[in-house]
């Protein structure tokens, strides 16, 4: 079976893990309008090419980001998301009267 | 058809002239009012009925390898209606009915056979399901009941009432499954279209979709430049990378998918049988053998490679289904390429660029579709622009306006 490297356990079978799409540029979800938020879920590159992806290996709920080309299947790169990412993406809205 | 059959039988010349279907490869024109890119049964099926019905035959359809060699040669040639939408059961359930007439339509036989597709039901919650499609397709003219374990015994007496400990509830019947010779529906679209004048070029790849102002004006080819009054795109497994040529993305994720074929048999299994919860369809072929398909990949990828994993996870369960075919030695494997939305509904109709009209995102379920999305993607053309009213729902707008297809019949497996 195809190995994936997971930079949290090492090599393991790549049943063990889940896609988890593209990584894109996220619009900021307060300000942005329905268009932008749809073009962000739904439309992708989809190119042939070295993509940089989400993974999940399942097993240990770890998500991490891998370096991948589309057409030989080879990984490049896997690494932890804190190479890419500072800070934590706070989504709760306005607090509202009744649950305070 | 049946008189030219005789005399063809009765005939001692092979009537060589009359078989050579297509024109041989001429120049391309500088211009043609239609550019329809791919030459697979979508891409054919359209110029057919542009010619046939809208009198538009400076039409040119450029293939990058050759006449119906991409997924229309890869998919396992199944014809069904019996969807969960209304959209969508319209739309197919027409496709049904043209492909009933192809073969005296064309006269050229496409082998269409229709012996009825199984689904089986292995949870409470899969009936429920099973119900509402009955419903809806019975509502939209399409033949579906649902039937008990004893009729599924028998229908299908080989089939294991209790595979992998899931025993089978009851059934999705739909007496209008068939299956039809997938290379002979883009040959006999391809000989329609060409006697009309359509020209069919071979061998030649678009490098680039020239837009200005946006509106497509030329595509750029391995033979050179075309310019052209409106483009197609019918490159299922290839959408997102011609879209971006065009200059727009796709709600599409591309994955393999893998089928099989074992070696022939004599004639044991009438109907189609699929199971969604175990990941299986099976049919035998007229010829005999036994053909499993099962669900897309698990992550996206742009070969059609084969995995062990796969052939392991879908044989297991096929066995399951027929333990009598444990023993069977496996002839052939492949893959083809799908492009899937996240409604498993089609993209079809407007792009961005206002004369680029889109026939995408047929995941796996695009064979099926094929008379219908030619017909539908000619009255677009010929419309300029105007969307039919069967394919309103499957526009790359809906995505913008939250307003998906979610159409849970989609595949055999993936849901």
């Amino acid at each position: 079976m195809k190995m994936i490297n997971c930079p949290l356990n090492g090599l393991r079978n790549s049943s063990e893990f889940v896609y988890g799409g593209e990584v894109k540029e996220m619009p900021d979800h307060r300000n942005c309008n329905d268009r932008e938020w749809a073009e962000y879920i739904f439309f992708h590159e989809n190119a042939v090419a070295v993509v940089t992806e989400w993974w999940l290996h399942a097993p240990s709920s770890y998500w991490f980001i891998g370096e991948r080309h589309t057409a030989s299947d080879e990984f490049i790169r896997t690494y932890d998301p804190s190479e890419r990412f500072s800070t934590r993406v706070e989504f709760a809205g306005p607090v509202v009267e009744s649950e305070k | 058809m049946p008189f030219s059959l005789l005399k063809y039988g009765l005939n001692s010349d092979f009537p060589y002239e009359k078989h050579a279907d297509l024109p041989s490869p001429s120049a391309l024109k500088s211009h043609y009012d239609v550019v329809i890119i791919g030459g697979g049964g979508h891409g054919v099926a359209t110029a057919y009925y542009l010619a046939k019905y809208h009198g538009i035959t400076n039409v040119a359809v450029l293939e990058k390898g050759y006449l119906g060699g991409g997924n229309t040669a890869r998919n396992t040639a199944v014809i069904r209606s019996n969807y969960l939408t209304p959209e969508g059961v319209k739309f197919y359930t027409e496709s049904v009915k043209l492909f009933k007439e192809l073969s005296n339509e064309f006269d050229f036989n496409i082998m269409y056979s229709q012996r009825g597709q199984l689904t089986l039901a292995h949870t409470d919650a899969a009936i429920r399901g099973f119900r509402q499609r009955v419903a809806i397709n019975k509502h939209y003219g399409g033949q579906s009941e649902l039937i008990d374990p004893q009729q599924i015994r028998e229908l299908v007496p080989s089939l294991n009432m209790n595979p992998a400990d899931m025993p089978v509830l009851a059934g999705l019947w739909h007496t209008d499954g068939a299956t039809a010779r997938h290379d002979a529906v883009a040959w006999g679209y391809a000989k329609g279209a060409t006697s009309r004048g359509v020209e069919l070029h071979q061998l030649t790849e678009v490098t680039d979709v020239e837009v200005q102002q946006d509106k497509v004006t030329a595509v750029q080819t391995n033979r050179g430049k075309i310019s052209c009054g409106a483009v197609v795109q019918a490159v299922s497994g290839h959408s997102s990378i011609l879209a971006a040529k065009a200059g727009f993305k796709l709600p599409i994720t591309t994955y393999p998918l893998q089928a099989m074929v074992t070696l022939p048999v004599k004639p044991f299994l009438d109907p189609m049988v699929s199971s969604p919860s175990l990941h299986c369809y099976v049919q035998q072929t007229s010829r005999g053998e036994l053909v499993f398909g099962g669900g897309s990949d698990p992550y996206p990828l742009y070969s059609t490679r084969s995995t062990m994993d796969l052939k392991e996870g879908l044989l297991a369960n096929a066995v399951e289904l027929f333990p009598a075919i444990a023993q069977m030695r496996l002839m052939r494997q492949w893959g083809g390429l799908t492009d899937m939305t996240s409604d498993y509904s089609p993209v079809m109709g407007l792009s961005p660029v206002e004369n680029y009209y889109l026939d995408a995102g047929w995941g796996t379920w695009g064979f099926k579709a094929t008379p219908i999305c030619g017909k539908t993607m000619a009255q677009l053309v010929a419309g300029n622009g105007k969307v039919p009213e069967l394919i309103k729902p499957f526009s790359m707008e809906r995505f913008y306006r939250f307003a998906q297809v979610n159409e849970m019949g989609a595949t055999a497996a993936s849901h």
